[in-house]
């Protein structure tokens, strides 16, 4: 009500007219327009066929507040993106040094083939019951399960890589003599960068629902751990509640990190000649 | 001062360099090839296109080492190389000028470039990205990079290549009234005779694949009278002495 005030007040000069159809037109509003009518649609499905197990978003957002007042929310949510920080850190360096190393030394590559083939083909649930298994219910096997099934993907889109790496740049850093530094900042890194780019997108979205897996099965908190004690009470609005809460977090995670960065580290592709 | 063994020249001798075929047959690309430049000279190595010349400057600049021969470059302790390739060969993730001082050492990364820049017309193109210039602009931030190094010797692979010949006629005057302010050893490609006369001291003489030394001649003439007259006369005089070249 408040907004649409401001936008008829300001309807009659040309800049705020102009600023108007921008804002109609920009994708965020867009997207803002489209989740609202998906929350009325749900709404009124909600109304229709009233059931325990099929919440309307208004129980949704009260389970929300309880949690939040509660601080069980802010807890679960931080101990979770903590396990999905780690993992992926863990997951990336580990899963590019290899993949470097086997994209750039062919007999390697060969050899190890067969491992990495074997490895992107295990499902995640055997090798977070097998970590748990081996390694006891702690935070380090929680964590480094979560890891073992993102490296193979990142060293698969590393490999390729390394693989497209272009020789003239090295042979330039060779003639000008580079120090070792130099040509890992200036020469190899800017080559992977969407390769790492590409890795780092899929990794996240993978990690996180592992995570929550591995949270389910052996761990005493985080929000997987909270979707499965109220799957025992058949809370459906709290389980909600926490997957929309994350949901939430990781888009922010998406919008105020990695596109930046991103955006950052390919500055020099968006000038065409 | 000058830095000891400063007066060295290049000197070349490679007995033979042979690739393998894709079939792993053994292919000669170099058989019998040595000259020498003195100390401050401009020298072309002149031959036809795929002869070997290319393959050469890879072996002087310690880029392929599988080769029977050797070869001595100008103060091989300290001096330091340059090199202007047939591709410019710019990391199109940095801008010109961080090109341009990344091929620097550190201790001299922020050296005063004005000069440099200024004679090659890139003052005003520093902070482009080499997806912005023209393969001219390129070419000439490839050369601005070669001599901000102030090497000991300065190898030239077909810098000129694939531009139109008036572009190529103005970073041909740039490159010889940079040079000429600090006459520096320099090795340069090419297959084009007009390029070479106007440009050396010497122009060592190429047969075809596999590349062997034919001779040597010898541009006496001062680089300021070689009008387009002398040229013709220069290209006469070495058309007699080099028949098979013609």
């Amino acid at each position: 009500m408040n907004s649409r005030q401001v936008v008829e007040q300001g309807g009659g000069t040309v800049p705020a007219r102009r600023l108007r159809q921008r804002i109609l037109a920009s994708p965020a509003f867009m997207a803002l327009i489209s989740l609202a009518g998906l929350c009325v649609l749900w709404q009124v499905a909600a109304t229709v066929w009233p059931s325990r197990t099929f919440p309307p978003p208004t129980a949704v957002w009260q389970a929300l507040r309880v949690e939040a007042a509660s601080g069980a929310l802010a807890f679960n949510l931080s101990v979770t993106l903590m396990r999905v920080v780690a993992a992926y850190l863990l997951a990336m360096t580990i899963g590019s040094a290899i993949g470097i190393a086997l994209g750039t030394h062919r007999r390697a590559d060969r050899f190890f083939d067969p491992w990495v083939v074997l490895f992107i083909n295990i499902p995640a649930l055997v090798v977070i019951v097998l970590a748990y298994v081996w390694f006891g219910l702690n935070e380090a096997a929680a964590v480094c399960a979560v890891a073992v099934n993102k490296i193979p993907n990142v060293v698969v889109t590393m490999r390729e890589g390394a693989r497209a790496l272009d020789p003239r740049y090295m042979e330039m850093a060779r003639v000008y003599r580079f120090s070792a530094l130099d040509r890992l900042h200036h020469i190899l890194l800017p080559q992977l960068q969407p390769y790492f780019a590409a890795a780092s997108r899929s990794g996240i979205a993978l990690i996180w629902k592992i995570v929550l897996v591995v949270e389910l099965l052996g761990r005493p908190n985080g929000v997987g751990f909270q979707i499965h004690l109220h799957f025992q009470l058949f809370d459906v609005a709290a389980i909600l509640a926490y997957t929309l809460a994350f949901v939430a977090v990781m888009l922010l995670v998406e919008f105020v990190l990695v596109q930046p960065v991103e955006r950052h580290a390919t500055r020099w592709r968006r000038h065409p000649a | 001062m000058r830095p000891v063994g400063a007066d060295t020249p290049l000197k070349v001798d490679i007995a033979e360099k042979t690739f393998r075929s894709a079939q792993g047959l053994p292919v000669a690309a170099i058989r019998g090839l040595s000259f020498e430049v003195p100390q401050g000279e401009f020298a072309c190595m002149l031959g036809p296109s795929g002869c070997g010349k290319t393959t050469t400057v890879r072996i002087l600049l310690g880029l392929d080492r599988e080769f029977t021969g050797t070869f001595q470059l100008p103060t091989p302790s300290e001096g330091r190389v340059a090199a202007a390739f047939q591709e410019p060969t710019l990391l199109p993730w940095r801008t010109l000028e961080q090109n341009v001082r990344l091929a620097l050492p550190h201790e001299r990364r922020d050296r005063d470039l004005e000069g440099l820049f200024e004679s090659l017309g890139l003052t005003a193109m520093r902070s482009l990205y080499p997806s912005e210039l023209s393969l001219g602009l390129a070419r000439r931030a490839a050369l601005a990079r070669a001599f901000a190094v102030d090497p000991a010797i300065l190898f030239l692979d077909e810098p000129f290549v694939s531009l139109d010949e008036r572009t190529a006629q103005r970073l041909r005057h740039l490159l010889l009234a940079i040079w000429s302010g600090k006459p520096t050893t320099a090795l340069m490609v090419t297959h084009n005779l007009r390029e070479a006369l106007m440009l050396s001291d010497r122009i060592i003489v190429l047969s075809s694949r596999p590349a062997r030394t034919l001779g040597t001649f010898f541009v006496r003439l001062p680089r300021s009278r070689r009008s387009p007259q002398a040229m013709n006369d220069l290209e006469r005089s070495f058309h007699a002495e080099f028949p098979e070249m013609a």
